[in-house]
């Protein structure tokens, strides 16, 4: 008796211990993410971006974080107080539960389960209640028509992520995040989905409205969006939400398509350093895309954001399921 | 018992879950107890560039809005379709392919007519 409460006992304090590390992880991932962002901004326009606080402007995330948690929480009075106040909490929370299926290294997960990638489908397609619920608690006009904007969005973009992921997954035959970065793919099997690599990185950018899908915030036209009434640390948790789903979508991108925390090319001797250490390059590679193409690409216009998504990725994405699904049955290559 | 050993994987998410949703309680109220809280009537109100907001914000809005998430529902149950389909093709082997591509047929019949009746244009 006294061995099964002690097995207990250490099953509890290791997964605390790594939900623990997970939070703090994400959490220094998304200040630094910021201050990446505006390092290479700047770098991109020239300019040298945060410089004043700690040096070469290091501490800037952390200033950032104690500016904001100290200012005034504002919540107008014609404002649906709880869900008002939920809506971030929501957002943000859901970024971070994502995290618990996501493989760094070999065994290095939270939560091993066999539909991993169902899970996060399903996880990241709950954040447009987070939006909806800002947007309609706010009762402001700008707020609810970029919530509105925002949802179907993401929903539109949603869609297509959906084709794209059963693409890799009839290469991969599982739903377990590990099995499908352990798949073995052929060089043929990678040519085959390069063209949904493509697609999924646009996808993800409208996915987390990033630039040049931003139009939810759309400064110039609806002065922010479904963030435009939230202030201090309501306003915070939307920031750090949208920047952890910017690294968890990076995450699963490595997982499709990258290969993990596997070394780039198959390269033995690279096998040397620690898989986590390659997990984390290639995320940075592709959130160095998201930063590339916010620095680069002017804003589209909503009408061409909805076609983009419907009469280009959706046909294109479904003609490619069925390609995918007929060239492994003609090879007899289906896992 | 096996159920139970299958279960006990979620259990870390279910601790995540309530873990999360503490760090952002709390990030919340943290600020609320700590912040000075100095609330007037016109800051207060509904941010409207300028002048007085007037009526309610929850008002009517475009029509497309909703039709895209009707959209949205054919097309996400069709995914949902799609994912057992594509972990078990090996299984189901060519009989399994013509049924999906049927099923395809039809939904790609009913976007075609979205299509050309315009559901999809934003002018």
């Amino acid at each position: 008796m006294m061995d099964l409460w002690q097995s207990y006992g250490i099953w509890t304090a290791w997964t605390f211990l790594y939900i623990g590390l997970i939070v703090g992880g994400v959490l220094i991932s998304v200040a630094y993410l910021t201050y990446a962002e505006r390092k290479v901004m700047g770098a991109m326009q020239r300019r040298q971006g945060p410089m004043t606080v700690g040096p070469f402007g290091l501490l800037q995330p952390i200033a950032d974080g104690l500016k904001l948690f100290s200012k005034e929480t504002i919540i107008p009075t014609q404002s649906s107080r709880v869900v008002f106040l939920l809506a971030p909490m929501l957002l943000f929370a859901l970024s971070l539960v994502a995290w618990a299926v996501i493989p760094f290294d070999k065994g290095w997960v939270l939560a091993n389960i066999n539909v991993g990638i169902l899970y996060l489908f399903a996880v990241s397609s709950m954040g447009v209640y987070g939006v909806i619920m800002a947007g309609w608690a706010s009762n402001s006009r700008y707020a609810f028509l970029g919530a509105l904007r925002s949802a179907s969005q993401m929903v539109s973009y949603e869609v297509s992520m959906g084709l794209i992921i059963v693409c890799v997954l009839l290469c991969a035959g599982s739903l377990n995040l590990q099995e499908i970065v352990l798949a073995p793919r052929p060089l043929w099997m990678q040519a085959l989905l390069f063209p949904m690599f493509v697609v999924f990185l646009i996808s993800i950018l409208a996915e987390t409205n990033r630039a040049p899908f931003d139009l939810p915030e759309g400064e110039s036209e609806i002065t922010g969006g479904f963030m435009v009434e939230y202030s201090a640390m309501a306003f915070a948790l939307f920031f750090l939400g949208e920047y952890a789903n910017m690294i968890l979508m990076s995450a699963i991108t490595t997982i499709l398509f990258l290969g993990g925390w596997l070394p780039p090319f198959g390269i033995l001797a690279l096998a040397a350093v620690p898989g986590i250490v390659w997990f984390g390059l290639k995320t940075a590679l592709i959130l160095f895309v998201f930063l590339w193409a916010r620095a680069t690409l002017p804003r589209f216009r909503y009408d061409q954001l909805m076609r983009l998504g419907w009469k280009v990725f959706l046909p294109f994405t479904l003609l490619w399921v069925i390609v995918v699904s007929g060239t492994l049955l003609a090879l007899g290559a289906l896992p | 018992m096996a159920a139970a050993d299958f279960l006990i994987n979620y259990l870390p998410i279910l601790l995540f879950m309530g873990i999360a949703c503490a760090v952002s309680g709390a990030a919340v109220i943290g600020s609320l107890l700590v912040a000075k809280q100095n609330p007037d009537p016109e800051k207060l109100s509904a941010y409207e560039c300028g002048f007085e907001p007037f009526g309610d914000a929850r008002s009517k809005f475009d029509v497309r809005f909703y039709l895209v998430t009707l959209l949205f529902i054919i097309f996400d149950l069709e995914i949902a379709f799609l994912f057992p389909w594509a972990i078990s093709l090996g299984d189901i082997g060519l009989f399994g392919f013509f049924s999906m591509m049927i099923f395809l047929a039809v939904l790609t019949v009913g976007f075609i007519y979205e299509w050309k009746k315009g559901a999809l244009e934003w002018e």
